[in-house]
């Protein structure tokens, strides 16, 4: 049995060990906020947070989330998300939104870690985030946005 | 085709997708013919008949586009389907300016299929064009009779009354009346003609044009509430994932399941019927796995043992069929435009000059692969879908599931948000799978393509095979251009016998340079696989093909590539095609509507010339390219910056001057444009689909790989203000980036690239 901490809840599951964190937390669960975009790990729209660590959970296998804390694009809800989702909306990053979750879960991250990331730190930690809509300038626009909004705060 | 009378009054009889772009006249379709999943939209419904409706009902609703609760709460219809180009903010947009509704009680629908709403085929940047008047006009029948309202509630005219920020007023005293105290009466009234209607002005506008318009579905994207069509979800609802033929109309010999049966959580497998000519928007074949969930029914395929008979197709090698691109403009088959006579201008010619270009097969790889979902209840469908085609997504399912013609109205197609569209939704092969497999198993189905799915089982942007070639005359004056090209036409994807290349309206035949000998032709090739049309169609290669021509003949006559380009095109002018015994089609708009203007184009590339600081000095390594392309009715010039570092590649800088007439929403304007340059880098740097024994050979991301963040740069759009009426944004920012970038590196490096992707050279 595989039993984690999933957006602040207790969750079990019983199965095979090797299905996917993204179709139990999609399916199972019913959040479908993360979504399915390659299944091998290379575009990120499927990214959460895995004891704070952003992950391709279509690649991250159940056995892999025992007794970990998983967070989804549901349960961000800290100053840093605040800050990176009001920047999204801000300089209305979105085009279609599909790859947005996963793209905003790697921004929260890298911003956790960096409090005031250059231009290439933004590119390699948003790298593995693809856009078919190619919102990427503004991405980086608003991860600089809500850096400078969470150093005004702090 | 044309419209001769406006759009919004007469819903011309508008043959959908294939037809506009003239595929059918190559297809050998006669025009106004019934195409499969393409239909004819009927006038839209008409305002008489919406009154009967008002006066059974609480609600306000004039017209099919808007309607106002009892509270006030204005519904505004989104018939048009949103895949990240801002339609769904846009839209409404124009319905609540114009009857001066506040956005902030504005719910915006999105609609269903239904024929009642004209067209709902979101291609061909066209949603803007085709509903900018009569969405106006469905916000000005509401204010009128909101005015007429207040008058009688107020026992004045109608001309005492002012309507502001979903109030009236009566004027010159203080007494105000709420929209929503106005719906009981305004519902009693007699609805004004169209044509009779008092439009806003420019300076009335309240959000047209405004820069302040936030994303309509924004906030719910950033948090992950908004449903796509992999999203849908309800009680009872099964997953299929299908194993299709690998080559194109081949199909199941033989398949053992008994292993997929073992895998926890699948519930049975499916035989899909095999495809036969023409492929249209037809399933494909193939073994469906139908599953509790989505794990099981993707372990559930990988463990079908299949037999495959691949059929006619088998043989096809994508390397090998660029001889045969090559051998069929040995002799062209289809002149598309004449003027002057080429040949003779080959033999005065002081100079000749000569290039061929390849474009290789590209995939629409949208983030969301295709997903649908059926349910078929009591002789009632019901499908949601992520489509940008809603009455064709209907008529498919019609046809899939032999249901009579009476009874398409029991087909309810549901439009879910699209993660992603650039023609592949408009293709409802997979709506088709979903509703035959709901009906087959009795048990509702989601359908969802994965990665490789998607990318091998497309509609693929064909390959094309280009000799383009000019001749000087001793003043190094440009006198003739001769544009060949050869692909395998979208048309064969509705007629097999379809072989003749298109489309030549799109980038090639509508050339704008004002050169006095101008040949324009096409070459036959055989199809082997599904062939679509994919972000901004033939004008990516048509565009690459002519904007890297043009900038060798001005490296050719030792002249600035801006300058030249502006020579090429010559004096003000709208081009008049039919001179050159053209029949062009105007992307399905009257020309005199809609001119090809020499000016406008003129005025992109000198606008973007100057933004840009083009002529500046560069750093050493540093250089510029630039194209220039009218496509959609818009006027796009882009300039491309890069830099080379030890024989590497890097776009610095990308530049983009824009006229699309009136502009309504200009940060949704600007993000297409910046979406557009990056779809254009993809294709430029990476993208190339092949087939070998004819199966597409690239099957994710590592083999298909897209623009990436650390490939981008940024960009700058420059909008021309414009009242000129608005044409379209999604697509006409594509074309010209390919060529300014391959441009730009010959400026940098004297290395002339005629061949994409880059990568295949190792520069990128």
């Amino acid at each position: 049995m595989t039993k984690f901490t999933l957006n602040g809840k207790t969750v079990t599951y019983k199965g095979d060990a090797n299905k996917t964190l993204l179709w139990f937390v999609r399916e199972d669960e019913g959040l479908t906020g993360s979504k399915f975009g390659c299944g091998v790990a290379m575009c990120g729209a499927c990214t959460m947070h895995l004891n704070g660590n952003p992950v391709r959970a279509c690649s991250t296998p159940m056995s892999a989330v025992n007794g970990a804390t998983v967070t989804t694009i549901e349960g961000i809800s800290s100053k840093v998300a605040n800050a990176v989702q009001s920047a999204w909306e801000t300089l209305d990053v979105v085009q279609c939104g599909y790859c947005q979750s996963g793209q905003i879960m790697s921004a929260v991250a890298l911003l956790k870690n960096n409090p005031s990331p250059s231009d290439a730190d933004i590119d390699s930690a948003m790298n593995g985030n693809l856009c078919r809509c190619a919102t990427y300038h503004r991405i980086r626009a608003a991860i600089h946005n809500a850096a400078s909004q969470l150093a005004k705060e702090a | 085709m044309k419209d001769t009378q406006s759009p919004e009054l007469i819903q011309p009889l508008e043959i959908e997708n294939v037809s506009r772009r003239r595929f059918l006249s190559n297809a050998g379709i006669a025009s106004g013919s019934f195409v499969l999943g393409v239909q004819l939209s009927p006038a839209i419904a008409s305002v008489e008949n919406q009154t009967d409706e008002v006066k059974t009902s609480d609600n306000f609703s004039p017209d099919v586009f808007v309607s106002i609760e009892p509270d006030g709460q204005v519904k505004i219809i989104c018939h048009r389907s949103e895949m990240g180009q801002g339609v769904r903010s846009t839209l409404p947009l124009l319905v609540a300016d114009e009857m001066d509704a506040d956005w902030s009680r504005v719910t915006v629908e999105q609609a269903i299929g239904d024929q009642k709403y004209g067209s709902q085929n979101t291609d061909g940047s066209r949603s803007v064009r085709k509903n900018y008047l009569k969405l106006k006009q469905a916000g000005a029948i509401a204010k009128t009779m909101l005015t007429q309202a207040a008058a009688i509630a107020w026992k004045v005219k109608p001309t005492s009354v002012e309507i502001k920020q979903h109030k009236a007023l009566l004027k010159g005293s203080n007494q105000a009346l709420d929209f929503g105290q106005l719906v009981k009466v305004a519902a009693t009234l007699q609805v004004p003609a169209r044509d009779q209607l008092q439009l806003k002005n420019e300076n009335e506008q309240v959000y047209i044009g405004k820069e302040d318009i936030k994303l309509l579905d924004g906030e719910l994207i950033t948090q992950g509430q908004t449903t796509f069509g992999f999203d849908v979800d309800f009680e009872g609802l099964k997953v299929a994932v299908i194993a299709r033929p690998p080559v194109v109309f081949g199909k199941v010999k033989s398949f053992d399941a008994s292993e997929t049966m073992k895998v926890p959580g699948v519930i049975k497998v499916v035989e899909l019927p095999a495809l036969t000519p023409p492929a249209a928007f037809k399933m494909l074949g193939g073994i469906a796995v139908i599953a509790e969930h989505t794990y099981a029914a993707i372990k559930g395929r990988e463990k079908l043992k299949i037999e495959w008979e691949h059929g006619t197709n088998q043989n096809h090698q994508t390397q090998a069929h660029e001889q045969v691109f090559r051998e069929a403009l040995k002799k062209p088959s289809t002149v598309v435009r004449k003027r002057g006579d080429y040949s003779s201008a080959e033999k005065s010619a002081s100079k000749t000059f000569e290039a061929d270009y390849y474009v290789p097969g590209l995939a629409h790889a949208t983030m969301e692969p295709p997903a649908a979902t059926a349910r078929i209840k009591d002789e009632k469908v019901e499908v949601w879908a992520c489509t940008q085609t809603p009455q064709s997504a209907q008529a498919n399912v019609m046809r899939t599931l032999n249901f009579p013609q009476e009874k398409i109205g029991n087909i309810e197609v549901n439009v879910t948000l699209l993660g992603g569209g650039f023609g592949r939704k408009s293709k409802p092969d997979y709506v088709a799978e979903a509703a035959y497999l709901a009906d087959e198993s009795k048990m509702p189905i989601k359908v969802l393509w994965t990665r490789e799915d998607e990318l091998q089982h497309g509609y693929y942007h064909s390959p094309s095979y280009q000799k383009l070639a000019a001749t000087f005359d001793q003043n190094k004056k440009v006198t003739g251009w001769h544009h060949s090209m050869v692909n395998h036409p979208i048309g064969s994807t509705f007629n097999p016998a379809a072989k003749t290349a298109g489309s030549a309206d799109l980038g090639q035949g509508d050339m704008m340079f004002d050169i006095p000998n101008i040949l324009v032709d096409l070459g036959d090739t055989e199809t082997f696989y599904r062939i679509g049309w994919v972000r901004s169609v033939t004008n990516i290669n048509n565009a690459f093909a002519a904007g890297s021509f043009a900038d060798e003949l001005a490296h050719e006559a030792g002249k600035d590539p801006k300058d030249f380009l502006l020579e090429l095109i010559g004096k003000d002018q709208a081009v008049d095609f039919s001179k050159d015994d053209y029949k062009y089609g105007n992307y399905g708009e009257d020309i005199n509507q809609y001119p090809a203007s020499t000016a406008r184009l003129k005025n992109v590339i000198n606008l973007v010339a100057e933004k840009s600081g083009w002529g500046k000095k560069l750093p050493e390594g540093r250089a510029m390219g630039i194209a220039a392309h009218r496509s959609f009715l818009s006027y796009v010039a882009t300039v491309v910056e890069v830099s080379v570092n030890k024989g590497r590649i890097k776009i610095e800088a990308i530049h983009s001057a824009v006229d699309v007439g009136k502009v309504l929403n200009p940060d949704r304007v600007r993000s297409q444009m910046e979406g557009a340059a990056i779809f254009a880098a993809s294709l430029a740097l990476y993208g190339e689909i092949t087939a070998e024994n004819g199966q597409i050979q690239q099957s994710n991301f590592h083999d298909y790989p897209l623009a990436r963040m650390t490939d981008i740069p940024e960009i700058q759009t420059h909008i021309v203000k414009s009242s000129e009426l608005p044409t379209g944004i999604g697509e006409p920012g594509v074309p010209p980036f390919a060529p300014a970038l391959c441009n730009a590196i010959f400026a940098a490096t004297g290395k002339r690239y005629r061949r994409l992707p880059l990568k295949q050279f190792g520069i990128v």
